[in-house]
């Protein structure tokens, strides 16, 4: 669903031009902080386009090839299971690292840090998969109202939103176009 | 038939195929293909399920679906206790209800019930708040079974839609075939039941299968074969004259597997007798996906767990 035919209730953030530029932005930011030699893991759903993306700039811009994997954490979320009032348990992503991350050094690749609670389950995941040099967590947008003490190391843009408010990012691959906006409904989980 | 994936299971029993709907079951074998993954991390483990406490109580021996619950059940952090007929009050006269009552005074979230008695699970399903899954009763179904089976040809063939699938053996005494037809027919699969007159139930017609006497007819173009055993444990006398006759006629040999198409699988719920109803040949053979069906058991059982542990839409709608 896209916000197309509705005039209020919703401003775009990230046009297709800037979503473009943030993305090349953040790219450059990470090859000036880890050079070519990194792994990109993105989260399922949004974020495993991100980082197929993220990588494919980082090599245009070092030459290295980057490997990417996709993670999905619900195995590991704190709101799955019994206890959770929802009576549907969530639809599980594939989860895939292309080669072994010890020694690696990780960036978790998601559209959207809110309340950092997604970001604890992904550390979780990747724990089990090894121990990677360092894991770094590069987010498209910082939306603030954080639960948890984590914070993003490469951020594409930071902006103000009330805690009801919100934040859609549509990814060409999923969404069919590449915008991110802000609206008043909650129609899925940042 | 395009069958749309259900988003939920809803009861909080898995008692059987049965009382699924199509959706349901695209829904368990599609969230199974995620869980195979974790079998190959090197931590085998996820938190999904820590703090629930699952029943194991097999009035029944077993050993491979037992040890595939419990290797299910560990892989989501769940806490196991096992219960076996040999070690249990059971034995010494009690009555399932008042296993199951005493059972519930340690408030297991799940009970995992195999019994000799068609229809002990669907019973205890009624009596205690846990959630029920069955893991074999008597001769009536062993969904976890079929679903695995299914996960199985899912996997090698994409889809189960227009496959023809024949069972063979001790049809009148297999829930493996029961669940099996159940499953295969709601997904748009051909069934072909094959056994000896005297191995096949009252009343199969109504199963929704084709039905055959002898295996060659039965095998003839076939994308599966599913080999079953004689259950000696549930027959006064023997239904047929030696097991030597019975290899003669209803055994899966190498020349008669010839019948099936070429890309045929072999499949068997285990345990086999070898040299009875199936030829070792074939049973070790380049067809043959025997073990595979163990390790995809696993994953079915984790995707049953995980899906009944999210609720049920009747208690989130009262």
């Amino acid at each position: 669903m896209t916000a197309d035919g509705r005039t209020g209730g919703h401003r775009v953030v990230l046009d297709e031009a800037a979503f473009g530029r943030t993305l090349a932005r953040m790219a450059a930011e990470i090859v000036e902080r880890d050079g070519g030699d990194v792994m990109l893991v993105g989260i399922q759903t949004r974020g495993a386009p991100l980082a197929r993306r993220l990588a494919r700039l980082i090599a245009e811009a070092t030459g290295a090839s980057v490997p990417v994997g996709t993670l999905d954490i619900t195995l590991y979320r704190d709101d799955v299971g019994p206890w959770r009032p929802a009576h549907q348990q969530p639809v599980l992503k594939r989860t895939s690292l292309p080669e072994p991350i010890d020694g690696r050094v990780i960036y978790l690749v998601d559209d959207v840090l809110f309340t950092g609670r997604t970001v604890r389950a992904a550390l979780d995941t990747l724990v089990d998969y090894g121990r990677p040099r360092a894991v770094r967590l590069a987010v498209l947008i910082d939306r603030g109202h954080r639960e948890l003490p984590i914070a993003a190391d490469v951020v594409g843009r930071t902006i103000e939103t009330s805690r009801d408010e919100d934040v859609r990012v549509e990814v060409a691959e999923v969404d069919g176009r590449d915008r991110v906006w802000i609206g008043k409904e909650v129609e899925h989980g940042g | 038939m395009a069958v749309e994936t259900a988003k939920a299971l809803s009861g909080k029993d898995l008692v059987g195929i049965a009382p699924l709907e199509p959706g349901e079951i695209r829904l368990i074998l599609e969230t199974a293909e995620q869980f195979l993954e974790i079998a190959r991390r090197p931590i085998k483990k996820v938190p999904t399920l820590r703090g629930l406490t699952v029943v194991n109580l097999f009035m029944e021996p077993s050993t491979r679906t037992r040890f595939s619950f419990e290797v299910a059940e560990k892989r989501l952090s769940a806490d196991t206790l096992n219960f076996s007929a040999s070690t249990s009050s059971v034995t010494k006269g009690e009555t399932l209800v008042d296993t199951a009552r005493n059972l519930m005074a340690m408030a297991p979230d799940f009970i995992v019930i195999r019994h000799s008695r068609s229809g002990a699970p669907h019973r205890l399903a009624k009596l205690v708040p846990a959630s029920i899954v069955n893991a074999g009763d008597g001769i009536n179904e062993h969904p976890t079974q079929a679903l695995l089976d299914a996960f199985t040809m899912m996997r090698r063939f994409g889809g189960l839609e227009g496959l023809t699938v024949t069972i063979a053996g001790d049809i009148r005494h297999s829930r493996v075939a029961r669940s099996n037809t159940f499953l295969l027919t709601k997904l748009g699969a051909k069934v072909r039941l094959a056994a000896p007159a005297s191995l096949l139930p009252l009343g199969v017609e109504a199963l929704g299968a084709e039905v055959h006497t002898r295996l060659e007819p039965a095998i003839e173009g076939a994308d599966v074969v599913m080999m079953l055993r004689i259950q000696q444990e549930r027959q006064d006398r023997l239904n047929f004259p030696t097991q030597r006759e019975y290899y003669d006629f209803f055994a899966l040999t190498p020349e008669r597997l010839e019948l099936a198409a070429p890309h045929a699988l072999v499949m068997h719920p285990g345990p086999m007798n070898r040299g009875v109803e199936i030829d070792s040949s074939v049973a070790d053979g380049p067809r043959s996906v025997i073990l595979e069906q163990v390790t995809n058991g696993v994953a079915i059982r984790m995707a049953i767990l995980y899906l009944l542990a999210g609720g049920h839409r009747e208690a989130a709608d009262s």
